[in-house]
Protein backbone atom coordinates (compact mmCIF):
# COMPACT_ATOMS: atom_id res chain seq x y z
CA UNK A 1 0.00 0.00 0.00
CA UNK A 2 2.64 2.47 0.79
CA UNK A 3 5.08 1.36 -1.60
CA UNK A 4 2.24 1.89 -4.12
CA UNK A 5 1.61 5.34 -2.74
CA UNK A 6 5.41 5.94 -3.68
CA UNK A 7 4.84 5.01 -7.26
CA UNK A 8 1.99 6.98 -7.66
CA UNK A 9 4.28 10.26 -6.49
CA UNK A 10 6.90 9.53 -8.83
CA UNK A 11 4.22 9.20 -11.72
CA UNK A 12 2.86 12.30 -11.25
CA UNK A 13 6.57 14.17 -10.42
CA UNK A 14 8.21 12.68 -13.44
CA UNK A 15 5.38 14.28 -15.30
CA UNK A 16 5.15 17.45 -14.17
CA UNK A 17 7.87 19.92 -15.18
CA UNK A 18 8.02 20.77 -11.15
CA UNK A 19 10.54 18.06 -10.71
CA UNK A 20 13.13 19.09 -13.51
CA UNK A 21 12.91 22.89 -12.45
CA UNK A 22 13.52 22.11 -8.59
CA UNK A 23 16.65 20.01 -9.04
CA UNK A 24 17.98 22.40 -11.57
CA UNK A 25 17.91 25.11 -9.16
CA UNK A 26 18.78 22.62 -6.66
CA UNK A 27 21.94 21.35 -7.61
CA UNK A 28 23.00 24.66 -8.99
CA UNK A 29 22.81 26.34 -5.39
CA UNK A 30 25.00 23.45 -4.17
CA UNK A 31 27.69 23.37 -6.90
CA UNK A 32 27.84 27.34 -6.24
CA UNK A 33 28.64 26.54 -2.12
CA UNK A 34 31.11 23.93 -3.39
CA UNK A 35 32.46 26.10 -5.82
CA UNK A 36 32.91 29.04 -2.61
CA UNK A 37 33.94 26.45 0.12
CA UNK A 38 37.02 25.62 -1.54
CA UNK A 39 37.48 29.00 -2.55
CA UNK A 40 36.50 29.58 -6.41
CA UNK A 41 38.63 26.52 -7.72
CA UNK A 42 37.89 26.89 -11.13
CA UNK A 43 38.05 22.67 -11.69
CA UNK A 44 34.85 23.14 -9.38
CA UNK A 45 33.08 25.30 -11.69
CA UNK A 46 29.01 25.26 -10.57
CA UNK A 47 28.65 24.38 -14.12
CA UNK A 48 30.36 21.82 -13.80
CA UNK A 49 29.78 20.01 -10.59
CA UNK A 50 25.29 20.88 -11.01
CA UNK A 51 25.48 18.87 -14.60
CA UNK A 52 27.29 15.87 -12.93
CA UNK A 53 24.89 15.72 -10.12
CA UNK A 54 21.90 16.05 -12.83
CA UNK A 55 23.34 13.51 -14.86
CA UNK A 56 24.21 10.85 -12.19
CA UNK A 57 20.77 11.38 -10.18
CA UNK A 58 18.75 11.31 -13.73
CA UNK A 59 20.73 8.05 -14.23
CA UNK A 60 20.06 6.65 -11.15
CA UNK A 61 16.61 7.31 -11.10
CA UNK A 62 16.24 6.45 -14.84
CA UNK A 63 14.36 9.58 -15.39
CA UNK A 64 14.85 10.06 -19.39
CA UNK A 65 16.09 13.57 -20.45
CA UNK A 66 13.26 14.97 -22.36
CA UNK A 67 10.89 14.54 -19.05
CA UNK A 68 14.06 16.61 -17.32
CA UNK A 69 13.95 19.12 -19.91
CA UNK A 70 9.83 19.82 -19.24
CA UNK A 71 10.82 21.82 -16.05
CA UNK A 72 14.85 22.49 -17.37
CA UNK A 73 13.10 24.53 -20.59
CA UNK A 74 12.16 26.98 -18.27
CA UNK A 75 15.54 27.71 -17.29
CA UNK A 76 16.72 27.29 -20.76
CA UNK A 77 14.42 29.89 -22.29
CA UNK A 78 15.96 32.81 -20.11
CA UNK A 79 19.38 32.51 -22.32
CA UNK A 80 16.92 34.64 -24.66
CA UNK A 81 16.26 37.58 -22.29
CA UNK A 82 19.67 37.26 -20.96
CA UNK A 83 21.51 37.64 -23.95
CA UNK A 84 19.33 40.84 -24.53
CA UNK A 85 20.27 42.15 -21.35
CA UNK A 86 23.99 42.55 -22.21
CA UNK A 87 23.40 44.90 -23.52
CA UNK A 88 23.49 47.35 -20.49
CA UNK A 89 27.32 46.13 -19.85
CA UNK A 90 28.04 46.70 -22.73
CA UNK A 91 26.47 50.59 -22.65
CA UNK A 92 28.31 50.83 -19.51
CA UNK A 93 31.76 49.93 -21.06
CA UNK A 94 31.03 52.30 -24.20
CA UNK A 95 33.63 55.09 -23.39
CA UNK A 96 35.95 52.15 -23.32
CA UNK A 97 34.78 50.75 -26.44
CA UNK A 98 35.50 53.79 -28.29
CA UNK A 99 38.80 53.81 -27.76
CA UNK A 100 39.71 50.14 -28.19
CA UNK A 101 37.21 49.56 -30.97
CA UNK A 102 40.08 48.99 -33.64
CA UNK A 103 41.54 46.18 -31.70
CA UNK A 104 38.43 44.26 -30.43
CA UNK A 105 37.27 44.48 -34.07
CA UNK A 106 40.58 43.05 -35.53
CA UNK A 107 40.82 40.12 -32.82
CA UNK A 108 37.33 39.42 -33.06
CA UNK A 109 37.31 38.92 -36.76
CA UNK A 110 40.25 35.95 -36.76
CA UNK A 111 39.00 34.99 -33.30
CA UNK A 112 36.04 33.71 -34.87
CA UNK A 113 37.74 32.48 -38.02
CA UNK A 114 40.38 30.54 -36.22
CA UNK A 115 37.29 29.06 -33.86
CA UNK A 116 35.76 27.68 -36.82
CA UNK A 117 38.58 26.62 -38.80
CA UNK A 118 40.51 25.33 -36.13
CA UNK A 119 37.43 22.69 -34.49
CA UNK A 120 36.73 21.84 -38.13
CA UNK A 121 40.83 20.83 -39.22
CA UNK A 122 41.49 19.27 -35.83
CA UNK A 123 37.96 16.78 -35.74
CA UNK A 124 38.63 16.07 -39.37
CA UNK A 125 42.71 15.58 -37.90
CA UNK A 126 41.67 13.10 -35.82
CA UNK A 127 39.34 11.32 -37.67
CA UNK A 128 35.86 12.81 -36.71
CA UNK A 129 32.67 12.03 -39.00
CA UNK A 130 31.58 14.84 -41.04
CA UNK A 131 28.75 14.75 -39.18
CA UNK A 132 31.04 15.79 -35.67
CA UNK A 133 33.04 18.10 -37.71
CA UNK A 134 29.83 20.29 -38.05
CA UNK A 135 28.30 19.82 -34.65
CA UNK A 136 32.26 21.21 -33.48
CA UNK A 137 32.35 24.19 -35.93
CA UNK A 138 30.31 26.77 -34.40
CA UNK A 139 30.90 25.73 -30.68
CA UNK A 140 32.35 28.52 -29.31
CA UNK A 141 29.22 30.81 -30.27
CA UNK A 142 26.61 31.28 -27.83
CA UNK A 143 23.90 28.00 -27.67
CA UNK A 144 20.55 29.02 -29.60
CA UNK A 145 22.94 30.64 -32.17
CA UNK A 146 25.70 27.68 -32.20
CA UNK A 147 22.79 25.58 -32.75
CA UNK A 148 20.63 27.50 -35.49
CA UNK A 149 24.36 27.39 -37.39
CA UNK A 150 24.86 23.40 -37.06
CA UNK A 151 21.32 22.93 -38.09
CA UNK A 152 21.76 24.92 -41.35
CA UNK A 153 25.44 22.88 -41.97
CA UNK A 154 24.64 19.52 -41.30
CA UNK A 155 25.78 19.11 -38.01
CA UNK A 156 23.58 17.79 -35.07
CA UNK A 157 21.98 20.72 -33.48
CA UNK A 158 21.45 18.79 -29.87
CA UNK A 159 24.48 17.77 -30.16
CA UNK A 160 26.51 21.02 -30.55
CA UNK A 161 24.18 22.74 -27.53
CA UNK A 162 26.06 19.91 -25.45
CA UNK A 163 29.45 20.69 -27.07
CA UNK A 164 28.98 24.56 -26.47
CA UNK A 165 28.75 23.96 -23.18
CA UNK A 166 31.98 22.04 -22.45
CA UNK A 167 33.72 24.29 -24.28
CA UNK A 168 32.36 27.15 -22.39
CA UNK A 169 33.39 25.00 -19.21
CA UNK A 170 37.04 24.36 -20.92
CA UNK A 171 37.66 28.39 -21.39
CA UNK A 172 36.03 29.29 -18.05
CA UNK A 173 38.33 27.06 -16.00
CA UNK A 174 41.73 26.93 -18.10
CA UNK A 175 41.01 31.36 -19.18
CA UNK A 176 42.74 33.00 -16.28
CA UNK A 177 45.82 30.28 -16.08
CA UNK A 178 46.54 30.53 -19.58
CA UNK A 179 46.25 34.34 -19.26
CA UNK A 180 48.54 34.44 -16.98
CA UNK A 181 51.07 31.85 -18.48
CA UNK A 182 51.00 34.48 -21.89
CA UNK A 183 51.62 37.25 -19.46
CA UNK A 184 48.01 38.94 -20.39
CA UNK A 185 46.96 41.23 -17.46
CA UNK A 186 44.96 44.00 -19.04
CA UNK A 187 41.14 42.65 -17.93
CA UNK A 188 39.85 44.36 -21.69
CA UNK A 189 42.13 41.84 -23.90
CA UNK A 190 41.35 39.35 -21.07
CA UNK A 191 37.58 39.52 -21.08
CA UNK A 192 37.54 39.57 -25.40
CA UNK A 193 39.28 36.50 -25.38
CA UNK A 194 37.02 34.96 -23.25
CA UNK A 195 33.71 35.78 -25.64
CA UNK A 196 34.94 34.42 -28.80
CA UNK A 197 36.01 31.16 -27.36
CA UNK A 198 33.72 30.35 -24.65
CA UNK A 199 30.70 32.53 -25.01
CA UNK A 200 28.05 33.23 -21.54
CA UNK A 201 29.80 30.42 -19.44
CA UNK A 202 33.31 32.27 -20.17
CA UNK A 203 31.66 35.45 -19.68
CA UNK A 204 29.69 33.85 -16.53
CA UNK A 205 33.52 33.54 -15.07
CA UNK A 206 34.72 37.40 -16.05
CA UNK A 207 32.22 38.47 -14.34
CA UNK A 208 33.67 36.78 -11.38
CA UNK A 209 37.40 38.80 -12.22
CA UNK A 210 35.79 41.69 -12.66
CA UNK A 211 32.88 43.94 -14.06
CA UNK A 212 35.26 45.49 -16.93
CA UNK A 213 36.50 41.90 -17.86
CA UNK A 214 32.82 40.43 -17.52
CA UNK A 215 31.64 43.77 -20.16
CA UNK A 216 34.59 43.27 -22.90
CA UNK A 217 33.50 39.96 -22.52
CA UNK A 218 29.98 40.06 -23.14
CA UNK A 219 30.74 42.52 -25.98
CA UNK A 220 33.03 39.63 -28.09
CA UNK A 221 30.18 37.14 -27.00
CA UNK A 222 27.55 38.83 -28.54
CA UNK A 223 29.64 40.29 -31.38
CA UNK A 224 30.92 36.61 -32.15
CA UNK A 225 27.88 34.96 -32.15
CA UNK A 226 26.94 37.70 -35.05
CA UNK A 227 29.77 37.09 -36.67
CA UNK A 228 29.79 33.49 -35.96
CA UNK A 229 26.42 33.26 -38.02
CA UNK A 230 27.56 34.84 -41.13
CA UNK A 231 31.13 33.14 -41.36
CA UNK A 232 30.76 29.49 -40.42
CA UNK A 233 28.44 28.71 -43.17
CA UNK A 234 30.49 30.46 -45.61
CA UNK A 235 33.32 29.03 -44.10
CA UNK A 236 32.16 25.27 -44.60
CA UNK A 237 30.53 25.86 -48.02
CA UNK A 238 34.31 27.30 -49.38
CA UNK A 239 36.05 24.18 -47.39
CA UNK A 240 33.46 21.72 -49.10
CA UNK A 241 34.10 23.50 -52.47
CA UNK A 242 37.66 23.09 -52.35
CA UNK A 243 38.98 19.80 -50.31
CA UNK B 1 7.93 46.61 -10.18
CA UNK B 2 10.72 47.77 -11.51
CA UNK B 3 12.03 44.07 -11.79
CA UNK B 4 9.06 43.27 -13.38
CA UNK B 5 9.25 46.14 -15.88
CA UNK B 6 12.66 45.44 -16.71
CA UNK B 7 12.02 41.91 -17.95
CA UNK B 8 9.19 42.68 -19.80
CA UNK B 9 11.09 45.44 -21.45
CA UNK B 10 13.97 42.73 -22.04
CA UNK B 11 11.15 40.55 -23.80
CA UNK B 12 9.92 42.56 -25.51
CA UNK B 13 13.22 43.56 -27.40
CA UNK B 14 13.62 39.75 -27.64
CA UNK B 15 10.30 39.45 -29.50
CA UNK B 16 11.34 42.64 -31.54
CA UNK B 17 14.37 41.00 -32.58
CA UNK B 18 12.69 37.19 -33.51
CA UNK B 19 10.10 39.47 -35.60
CA UNK B 20 12.38 41.46 -37.36
CA UNK B 21 14.89 37.84 -37.89
CA UNK B 22 12.08 36.41 -39.82
CA UNK B 23 11.21 39.32 -41.59
CA UNK B 24 14.18 40.16 -43.09
CA UNK B 25 15.32 36.78 -43.41
CA UNK B 26 18.93 37.46 -41.56
CA UNK B 27 20.89 34.68 -40.59
CA UNK B 28 21.19 36.04 -37.15
CA UNK B 29 19.60 34.46 -33.80
CA UNK B 30 16.88 36.99 -32.82
CA UNK B 31 18.15 37.85 -29.28
CA UNK B 32 21.58 38.76 -30.71
CA UNK B 33 19.27 41.27 -32.91
CA UNK B 34 17.71 42.35 -29.98
CA UNK B 35 20.55 42.84 -27.77
CA UNK B 36 22.04 45.09 -30.72
CA UNK B 37 18.58 47.21 -30.64
CA UNK B 38 18.38 47.64 -26.95
CA UNK B 39 22.22 48.96 -27.03
CA UNK B 40 21.36 51.77 -29.62
CA UNK B 41 18.24 52.67 -27.50
CA UNK B 42 20.80 52.95 -24.61
CA UNK B 43 23.01 54.90 -26.66
CA UNK B 44 20.49 57.24 -27.84
CA UNK B 45 18.51 57.32 -24.59
CA UNK B 46 22.28 58.38 -23.09
CA UNK B 47 21.49 56.16 -19.96
CA UNK B 48 19.85 52.95 -18.01
CA UNK B 49 16.79 53.01 -17.34
CA UNK B 50 16.39 51.60 -13.74
CA UNK B 51 14.72 48.62 -14.23
CA UNK B 52 16.56 47.39 -17.50
CA UNK B 53 19.58 47.79 -14.93
CA UNK B 54 18.46 45.64 -12.40
CA UNK B 55 16.84 43.05 -14.25
CA UNK B 56 19.66 42.68 -16.87
CA UNK B 57 22.17 42.61 -13.87
CA UNK B 58 19.95 40.06 -11.90
CA UNK B 59 19.81 37.98 -14.66
CA UNK B 60 23.84 38.29 -15.91
CA UNK B 61 24.87 37.60 -11.93
CA UNK B 62 23.37 33.97 -12.61
CA UNK B 63 24.18 33.25 -16.24
CA UNK B 64 26.06 30.42 -15.77
CA UNK B 65 23.16 28.42 -13.89
CA UNK B 66 21.26 29.40 -17.18
CA UNK B 67 23.41 26.68 -19.08
CA UNK B 68 22.69 24.18 -17.05
CA UNK B 69 19.68 22.45 -18.53
CA UNK B 70 21.96 22.10 -21.86
CA UNK B 71 24.39 20.92 -20.13
CA UNK B 72 22.60 17.81 -18.97
CA UNK B 73 21.69 17.10 -22.31
CA UNK B 74 24.85 15.45 -23.09
CA UNK B 75 23.43 12.42 -21.40
CA UNK B 76 21.54 11.97 -24.31
CA UNK B 77 24.48 12.07 -26.94
CA UNK B 78 26.58 9.58 -25.28
CA UNK B 79 26.66 7.17 -27.35
CA UNK B 80 27.58 9.44 -30.16
CA UNK B 81 30.06 11.06 -27.93
CA UNK B 82 31.65 7.46 -26.94
CA UNK B 83 32.10 6.19 -30.55
CA UNK B 84 33.90 9.27 -32.02
CA UNK B 85 35.67 10.55 -28.34
CA UNK B 86 38.94 11.30 -29.39
CA UNK B 87 38.17 13.80 -32.43
CA UNK B 88 35.49 15.09 -30.35
CA UNK B 89 38.20 15.76 -27.29
CA UNK B 90 40.99 17.12 -28.69
CA UNK B 91 39.43 19.26 -31.14
CA UNK B 92 37.46 20.72 -28.63
CA UNK B 93 39.96 21.05 -26.07
CA UNK B 94 42.79 22.48 -28.61
CA UNK B 95 40.78 24.78 -30.56
CA UNK B 96 38.96 26.28 -27.31
CA UNK B 97 42.74 27.23 -26.53
CA UNK B 98 44.39 28.19 -29.53
CA UNK B 99 40.97 30.68 -30.19
CA UNK B 100 41.11 31.82 -26.95
CA UNK B 101 45.26 32.71 -27.34
CA UNK B 102 45.66 33.88 -30.41
CA UNK B 103 42.65 36.17 -30.21
CA UNK B 104 44.01 37.58 -26.85
CA UNK B 105 47.77 38.22 -28.53
CA UNK B 106 46.26 39.23 -31.47
CA UNK B 107 44.34 42.18 -29.30
CA UNK B 108 46.97 42.88 -26.98
CA UNK B 109 49.73 43.08 -29.93
CA UNK B 110 46.80 45.45 -31.93
CA UNK B 111 45.84 47.97 -28.60
CA UNK B 112 50.00 48.34 -28.04
CA UNK B 113 50.22 49.27 -31.77
CA UNK B 114 47.26 51.57 -31.30
CA UNK B 115 48.59 52.96 -28.26
CA UNK B 116 52.31 53.01 -29.76
CA UNK B 117 50.84 55.22 -31.84
CA UNK B 118 48.61 57.75 -29.74
CA UNK B 119 51.55 58.32 -27.64
CA UNK B 120 54.33 58.38 -30.19
CA UNK B 121 57.22 59.91 -28.96
CA UNK B 122 56.11 59.21 -25.34
CA UNK B 123 57.20 55.58 -25.84
CA UNK B 124 54.06 53.83 -25.92
CA UNK B 125 51.50 52.66 -22.69
CA UNK B 126 53.64 50.09 -22.07
CA UNK B 127 52.91 47.00 -19.84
Amino acid sequence: MNHRGLDDIWVYLSASPLLGLTITLAAYGLGVRLYRRFGGNPLLNPVVTSVAMLIALLLVTGMPYDDYFEGGQFIHYLLGPATVALAVPLYQQLPRLRQLWFPVALSLIAGVFIAAGSSIGLAWLFGGSTEIQMSLAPKSATAPVAMGISEKIGGLPSLTAVLVVVTGIVGAVLGTRLFAWLGIKDDTVKGVAMGVAAHGIGTARAFQVSPEMGAFSGLAMALSAFATSLVVPWLVSWLQAFL
Amino acid sequence: MAFLNGITLLLVYQLAGEVCVRLAGVPVPGPVLGMVMLFITLVIRGRTPDSVGQASSALLSHLSLLFVPAGVGMMAHFHRIEAEWLPITLSLLLSTVITMAATALIMQASSRWLAGRRNSGQGGRGQ
